[in-house]
């Protein structure tokens, strides 16, 4: 019997997870190898440098580049306050002096005797990085960052949108397959990661905003509702620094579409806990899916099919395209030769069995590996 | 090339897989032989981008019954007997293929010419910097910073014209101190095509902070362009510092024989080959599922573009986006649920490698195709102008119709040949559905050629025209290329809906005698190969390439669709109301046999 890689999303109860904490220049590491930290640790700093502003001093001053020599007051690497002389033009005869003053705050760079141009180099911009994750500092990168090691359970969505944010998890809603609705949403809610239910529809998403919850997890989201909560038609999938007020991770799709049995279970049975959510969202190259990670106790790993990313006979999947989006079938066959769709396009296929004892044949491409029972 | 070579192996190593041709010289000279494929592997586990290369040459192998690979996993060169191959070459788009800035002093000149040196280059420009785009220097230092490019293409000045300007402009980046997007290991390239009075300048502000490269004016004078020295110093640049950080580059830089060009260099090369010659004007498109590409050569000028989020799967909701939804849905011959549809595209978003497999969801998905390369051929043509700055002697007409300097060369009704590529064009379940998206989208004008790549292998053979010329022709026009027809389309109107045109077409079979009605769209039947004399007899006022009422004699060549006459106008007139709409698409489909029917 053949078999086929096909990639699927990690639902997982029992994961490790590794996540690269790293500033963007080289900085300071302010942990240590085998600490333990929580999500708001700061593990790394840095200093940006700061905004460079220029002035055409020469320009400003009505004479030639080359000369602006004998014209500076300051000299590359002298701090200067806003307004503080920097340059004098000689005048006529000692008349009608022009002066140039610093435009900011800061360091003087360079100034250019080719375009007369100075550069002020103003104060530099801290810049921290968070643990992100509770757990242990299982590595350095000395001066740029830290790996944050932890086990626990780990549910990858299939779109996000949000930064990463952390809080206890909290469970809402009437059921896997119903929509999410503003009731769901109360002030005890404030700061917590939220989940539930087959949507989130655009009332019950400003609910949740309006509560402060920090983050929303939900089966399914509608187009019309991302565009409205975001303020214009999301073109690329690649989101993670949006600011709505909330982070969302949507497990399923867009649309109605219930939340998989074993996410809703794995989530529900990890209620209370500190969870860590990204919705950082990257369909390219390099593919990035909105996660949330709930550190707990593991005694071991599981290792699932997912992981292999081998489709086999027998192996569940769930269908991720018209016809029968959504639904749970278990491989019956996968043919070696391509075969035509009713498109007439010849591709390679499988034969799946539906929950209600269907059988179908459908591109290979069109399903995805889940960890679900059948 | 002296010796005779016998097998050439050529890969392309894409941002998600890894494609491997495999080409021997025959009794009928050089042809495809097979193809193989495998998924790209320059990020982790692998790492290493040679894997992948390894991966499609052993399928490869296994394909045509060969042994390319030698016992220590290297590819043999040359051939020995029937093993090995005497020429491996390689072109690469992973990692996100070259992202470059360009800066200039003039945004509509010398930035303009700088950013098509990079665009023919095979570069996907990020922004463009100059000292009139209305930025103030504290955000074009802070956007060059926030970038990270893989290099910065900084030009400036005619010879003897401004110094000043460049000066700053090399002074911003400076102060930008830009660092590399792969890797810190290495200084950022920065190739300076400017004034050659403002190089001393240019280099006391970077020599010390990048690794400064400097070639001929890129725009010596307002009249001319000198593309090629800032063109040939990326292509070196890119293999020299960009690839050479990605995973397993250097490895697959030793074992090809000629360097690893850029993707879309290599097929705006092959775009360029065909052009010269026959001595036509060609466009090619290639439409993947984050960008298209569009190339031209119009009276031997060569122009590409990247429309950067437009395709067919990662970029799908940004068509929609873009182009709106009535765009898209005057397309399709049925009605859809507005919310419905918007969830459906979004889904393709997220899970960009499904594909349909119900008859309305191809469609709808042709329908975006439309939109993408209809949009994408609007960037072109707003950008393959002339030299704008030049001072031209215009006559009494052109002074009428403002033409002159800066107008786009992209002349529809002078076009001779498209050629399309990329999944949705490469692998439409019929022809005939692929030529319509290029006669819909494109609306060419006059009589023009029609063409796919059949299994998108442009790429490989760009790379293989930079050395072996005539293999790569041969190959191109024998299995590359899948002649569609040609399509008939006037341009002009009629009073009391008479016929566009009158046509005496010779064909195989016998003459025949048609006219192009308003409206119409129909097709005739004429195989790859084959030609037919035609004379087209426009009604006055009505353009088909010699003016308006003039006749033409011409040859028209078949395809695997055939002849298409196309009398709906340009620009295209599509009813607007819902159910003429439906009405008019459903007859083109049963008048082309565009999909299969129900129940058959």
């Amino acid at each position: 019997m053949g078999h086929a890689y096909t990639p699927g999303l990690k639902v997982s109860a029992a994961a490790d997870f590794v996540r690269n904490r790293i500033l963007p220049i080289r900085g300071e590491v302010l942990v240590a190898l085998g600490d333990s930290v929580e999500p708001d640790t700061v593990v790394a700093r840095a200093l940006l440098p700061g905004n460079v502003v220029t002035l055409n001093v020469a320009r400003q001053l009505g004479m030639a580049a080359a000369d602006l020599d004998d014209a500076m007051l300051v000299q590359p690497g002298d701090p200067v306050e806003k307004g503080q002389p920097i340059a004098r033009s000689k005048g006529i005869f000692g008349f009608m002096k022009q002066t140039a003053e610093a435009p900011t705050t800061g360091v003087l760079e360079s100034t250019s005797k080719v375009s007369g141009q100075s550069l002020f180099r103003e104060a530099p911009n801290p810049v921290d990085v968070k643990a992100y994750v509770g757990g242990t500092v299982q590595s350095i990168d000395d001066g740029f960052g830290v790996d944050i090691a932890a086990r626990g359970t780990m549910v990858q969505g299939i779109f996000g949108i949000g930064p990463e944010t952390s809080g206890p998890l909290v469970m809402v809603g009437a059921g896997l397959s119903e929509p999410l609705v503003p009731g769901d949403f109360l002030p005890e809610h404030r700061g917590a990661i939220v989940v539930g239910g087959s949507l989130a529809p655009m009332d019950a998403l400003q609910a949740a905003i309006k509560v402060g919850v920090a983050a929303v997890v939900t089966g399914g989201v509608d187009a019309k509702d991302l565009t409205e909560l975001l303020g214009f038609d999301l073109g690329v999938a690649i989101t993670g620094n949006e600011d709505v007020g909330l982070t969302l991770v949507v497990t399923e799709g867009f649309g109605s579409l219930a939340m998989s049995r074993k996410t809703h279970e794995l989530l529900a049975a990890r209620a209370g806990l500190l969870a860590s959510v990204s919705g950082a969202t990257q369909i390219r190259a390099g593919v990035m899916r909105p996660e949330v990670l709930v550190p707990h106790d593991v005694e071991a790993v599981e290792q699932t099919e997912v992981d292999t990313g081998i489709m086999r006979p027998g192996s569940v999947v769930r269908i991720i395209r018209d016809p029968h989006f959504g639904e749970l079938g278990q491989v019956e066959e996968l043919p070696f030769e391509p075969a035509l769709l009713d498109t007439e396009a010849r591709v390679r296929i499988l034969t799946v069995t539906l929950r209600g004892g269907e059988r179908h044949t459908l591109p290979r491409a069109n399903v995805e590996l889940v960890d679900e029972q059948f | 090339m002296t010796e005779t070579i016998r097998s050439i192996l050529a890969t392309d190593c894409g941002s998600t897989t890894t494609k491997a041709i495999l080409i021997e010289l025959t009794d009928e000279g050089y042809r495809l032989r097979v193809r193989g494929e495998a998924p790209t592997t320059v990020e982790k586990p692998f790492d290493d981008v040679t894997v992948g290369v390894l991966n499609a040459v052993t399928e490869v192998a296994e394909l045509a019954g060969r042994t390319i690979l030698g016992e220590d996993g290297r590819i043999i060169m040359p051939q020995q007997g029937d093993a090995g191959v005497d020429l491996y070459l390689s072109t690469s788009s992973a990692g996100g293929g070259l992202q470059m800035l360009c800066a200039g002093v003039v945004r509509s000149m010398t930035a303009e010419s700088a950013e098509r040196a990079a665009l023919g280059a095979g570069a996907i420009v990020m922004d463009v910097i100059c000292a009139n785009d209305k930025r103030q220097p504290h955000e074009q230092i802070s956007r060059i910073r926030h970038l990270r490019p893989d290099m910065i293409l900084l030009s400036g000045g005619v010879e003897g014209g401004t110094k000043t300007h460049v000066a700053e402009l090399a002074e911003l980046i400076g102060a930008a101190d830009p660092k590399p997007r792969l890797g810190s290991s290495y200084e950022l390239p920065v190739v300076y095509a400017g004034n050659s009075d403002a190089r001393q300048a240019v280099k006391d502000a970077l020599e010390d902070k990048t690794a400064l490269e400097i070639v001929d004016n890129l725009r010596p004078t307002l009249d001319d362009e000198n593309l090629g020295p800032a063109r040939d110093k990326i292509h070196d640049l890119f293999m020299e510092h960009v690839m050479a950080q990605a995973p397993g580059y250097d490895k697959l830089k030793s074992w090809t024989s000629a360097p690893v060009m850029p993707t879309p260099g290599a097929v705006g090369a092959i775009i360029q080959t065909v052009a010269e010659q026959r001595g036509i004007s060609v466009i090619g498109v290639d439409i993947g599922g984050a960008t298209t590409d569009v190339f031209s050569v119009f009276q031997g000028t060569f122009n590409r573009t990247v429309s950067a989020n437009l395709g067919m799967s990662y970029s799908i909701s940004n068509v929609m986006a873009t182009a709106g939804l009535d765009n898209v849905m005057r397309w399709v011959p049925f009605d859809i649920d507005e919310a419905e549809l918007r969830n459906r595209i979004k889904n393709k978003m997220v899970r960009p490698t499904t594909i349909p497999s119900l008859l309305r969801d191809l469609q709808v998905e042709q329908a975006l195709a439309r939109e993408a390369l209809r949009l994408s051929l609007i960037q072109h043509k707003d950008f393959a102008t002339e030299l704008k700055g030049v001072r031209k002697a215009r006559d009494i007409s052109e002074a009428f119709n403002q033409s002159g300097s800066g107008s786009t060369i992209v002349d529809m009704l002078g076009l001779d040949l498209i050629v399309g590529s990329g999944g949705v064009l490469s692998h439409a379940p019929r022809r005939v559905q692929a030529a319509l998206m290029l006669i819909d989208s494109f609306e060419p004008m006059g009589v023009t050629q029609l063409a796919v790549d059949s299994i998108f292998m442009m790429p490989q053979l760009g790379v293989l025209a930079s050395i072996h010329e005539q293999a790569a022709t041969e190959v191109f026009e024998r299995d590359c290329l899948v002649m569609l027809g040609t399509v008939i389309a006037p341009v002009g109107k009629t009073k009391g809906g008479r016929p566009l045109a009158s046509v005496h077409i010779e064909l195989p079979d016998g003459a025949r005698d048609v006219t192009i009605g308003q409206g119409d769209l129909e097709l005739i039947p004429l195989a790859t190969g084959s030609t037919a004399r035609c004379r087209i007899e426009p009604a006055k006022g009505v353009d088909v390439g010699a003016g308006p009422g003039v006749a033409v004699d011409t040859e028209l060549a078949g395809g695997e669709a055939g002849l298409f006459l196309d009398g709906r106008g340009r620009p295209l007139q599509i009813p607007t109301s819902p159910a003429e709409r439906v009405a008019s698409i459903e007859q083109w489909i049963e008048n082309l046999d565009l999909y299969p029917r129900a129940g058959s």
